[in-house]
């Protein structure tokens, strides 16, 4: 026996409490694991966005086009290494509502920009040469079951071709990879000339821009020097880095951020307000044997750990087993929203700040009746009972 | 202090606070205490025996006076010395034997030895014997609910003894107990008195539990009164 036996007795003194209160904190960290894994998913695009790449989108808003002619004179800026551009598509395969993310590309410079995008030897050049080929991201291509070779098609819920009808024909060429698990590859990539050669409303524009600086540090100044160049102009410029401009994309929903601390702070705070009221009667329940064990020489400070870590034993119990169902939760969910939300994964940084709560949750709810028991006068506990 | 003297009061005050009002408990209170002595302290609900165990036990603290034990002054200590001085020295044994209802006899038992550095299979000898001293051999696993007064009372004597201590302090140790098993109690805490010399300090209102003491004294109103003839 030792004093983490005694830990353990007390707390499975009362099975039916303990159920209940490891329940309550089980519910708290289902919340907490899926709402940060999901939080986690909408930021990936801006956590894995490059330092020094920049965007570049009409003023207006990012719906508005700019003519191509931009490309070459902010190539010309100093600090500028890679530029390419590239336009939305909005398409889906089959049906509205299999949405497949689809975008126009220049083929020459797009893989330059976006160095994280791995492909095999030669594919890029094959697919420079074929109008109608279009590169899928190895994520989408897993989830839809495709392969090189196969002819798909995509359609449009925005554009349509001159020829009339919504759909596009494409030749898979290639299937790009990520240089590591977070990169996005659920989508897929075509000739911005062949879009704009073949969609009804055709010209010389493109959605948006997109470079890369020679160093990050260089980054608001070359964005500065881009925006003034077309200031006046009648497509006015933004240039925001892509890690701003993904979270901005983002906040179009709301503010993720308030919404997500609002759901954990409250389930947190009804869950700490229950349990933490359920550990101080459970200690004021023992107050004669709290008594009995200063009496045999047990040190306060001693009672006073034990009593914060059974506190911390319940708090990881229900904790760990909320994180482990969160995880089997948000495993199953990512099966089913890949196409939308294709990096959900509850991992290991989640986990860490999981297990850091669960400490600070029980010694928040441990400390009152910790203190109440580091402070019990012997006499007045033997007069209480 | 007397080389037989195992404690020693000396002029010991005690008062406490209610509400404004100060209420003493001892005034110049002296009292000896010899080794291998079984005390009974008797005397009537009010008169301060309980606050006397207390003092002696360092759950309590005088409020004047000086308190020696094995030569060494113990009513100077601060409260974490106490519990290590409590846990190297005394023995418990309460009214209501105070066991941890969640804990087994044997786990019980070994309470007090989690203050030693005992190996784990040094303490499971200790509790062993302990219990065997007490006739509860073949109740080690048991639960305290499934014990009756006696056996509960015998685990607690147990448990008082398991870390040899040079001191028995018993508050009122029959007084929940039929007068069968009381006296099974007193015989068992004569025999450590007699057999393994321990020093026994009893308080009880019952005459025929002082009866098995060695000597028995009587307080009233906070000071000791010579035994009527």
């Amino acid at each position: 026996m030792n004093d983490f036996y005694l830990i353990v007795k007390n707390l499975t003194r009362k099975k039916m409490r303990l159920v209940l209160t490891s329940f309550a904190i089980f519910i708290a960290f289902l919340i907490f694991g899926s709402v940060m894994a999901l939080n986690n998913a909408l930021n990936s695009g801006v956590e894995m966005s490059a330092d020094n790449r920049l965007v570049v989108t009409n003023k207006i808003n990012f719906t508005q086009p700019l003519p191509i002619a931009y490309v070459s004179k902010v190539k010309s800026v100093e600090g500028v290494k890679d530029v390419t551009y590239a336009n939305w598509f909005g398409g889906y395969y089959q049906e509205p509502a299999n949405q497949v993310i689809t975008m126009a590309v220049d083929p020459d410079s797009y893989f330059d920009v976006y160095s994280e995008l791995i492909l095999e030897p030669g594919v890029k050049e094959r697919w420079q040469k074929h109008r109608t080929g279009i590169l899928v991201g190895e994520r989408m291509a897993q989830a839809k079951n495709w392969k090189v070779g196969d002819r798909i098609p995509v359609s449009s819920n925005i554009f349509s071709q001159k020829s009339g009808g919504h759909t596009w024909e494409f030749d898979i060429d290639g299937i790009f990879k990520g240089q590591d698990k977070q990169t996005d590859t659920n989508y897929m990539v075509f000739h911005h000339k062949y879009f704009m050669e073949t969609q009804a409303w055709g010209g010389d524009y493109v959605g948006w821009m997109i470079f890369t600086t020679t160093d990050s540090a260089l980054n608001e100044q070359v964005a500065k020097v881009v925006d003034e160049r077309f200031a006046n102009s009648a497509a006015e410029t933004e240039t925001k880095t892509e890690k701003a401009f993904n979270k901005a994309f983002i906040e179009q929903i709301g503010n993720i951020g308030l919404i997500i601390f609002a759901v954990v702070f409250m389930a947190f705070f009804i869950i700490l307000v229950v349990v933490g009221n359920t550990m101080v009667l459970a200690i004021r329940e023992r107050t004669g044997e709290i008594a009995v064990l200063k009496t045999l020489g047990f040190s306060s400070k001693r009672i006073f750990n034990m009593v914060l870590a059974e506190s911390c034993l319940l708090s990881f119990l229900g904790g760990v087993l909320g994180m482990l169902a969160a995880t089997i939760i948000v495993k199953g969910a990512s099966a089913e929203l890949a196409s939308f939300l294709p990096n959900l994964i509850l991992g290991q940084s989640v986990w860490l700040q999981g297990l850091a709560y669960m400490l600070l949750f029980g010694l928040i709810t441990g400390i009152i009746p910790a203190v109440s028991a580091l402070r019990l006068n012997i006499i007045t506990a033997f007069n209480r009972i | 202090m007397n080389d037989n003297n195992i404690f020693e009061l000396k002029q010991v005050e005690k008062s406490f606070n209610k509400g404004k009002e100060s209420i003493s408990i001892f005034e110049e209170l002296n009292m000896n205490i010899k080794q291998g002595e079984f005390l009974a302290i008797m005397g009537p609900s009010g008169s301060g025996k309980t606050t006397l165990l207390n003092l002696l036990g360092g759950v309590d603290q005088p409020t004047g006076g000086e308190v020696w034990f094995d030569d060494a002054r113990i009513d100077s200590l601060n409260e974490g010395q106490l519990a290590k001085w409590r846990a190297n020295n005394i023995g418990f044994i309460f009214q209501f034997y105070n066991l941890m209802p969640m804990l087994n006899a044997a786990r019980n038992v070994e309470l007090p030895l989690l203050l030693t550095n005992l190996s784990g299979s040094e303490r499971d000898k200790r509790v062993a014997t302990a219990l065997e001293l007490v006739g509860l051999a073949d109740r080690a696993k048991h639960m305290p609910s499934e014990m009756s007064g006696g056996q509960q009372q015998r685990v607690a004597i147990a448990r008082a003894i398991v870390s040899d201590p040079k001191l028995l302090l018993c508050d009122e140790p029959t007084g929940d107990l039929d007068r069968k098993t009381a006296d099974e109690i007193l015989e068992m805490l004569q025999l450590l008195n007699r057999e393994f010399g321990k020093t026994i300090v009893m308080v009880t209102h019952d005459p025929s539990a002082a009866k098995y003491a060695t000597h028995t004294v009587h307080l009233d109103k906070g000071q000791f009164v010579p035994e009527e003839a």
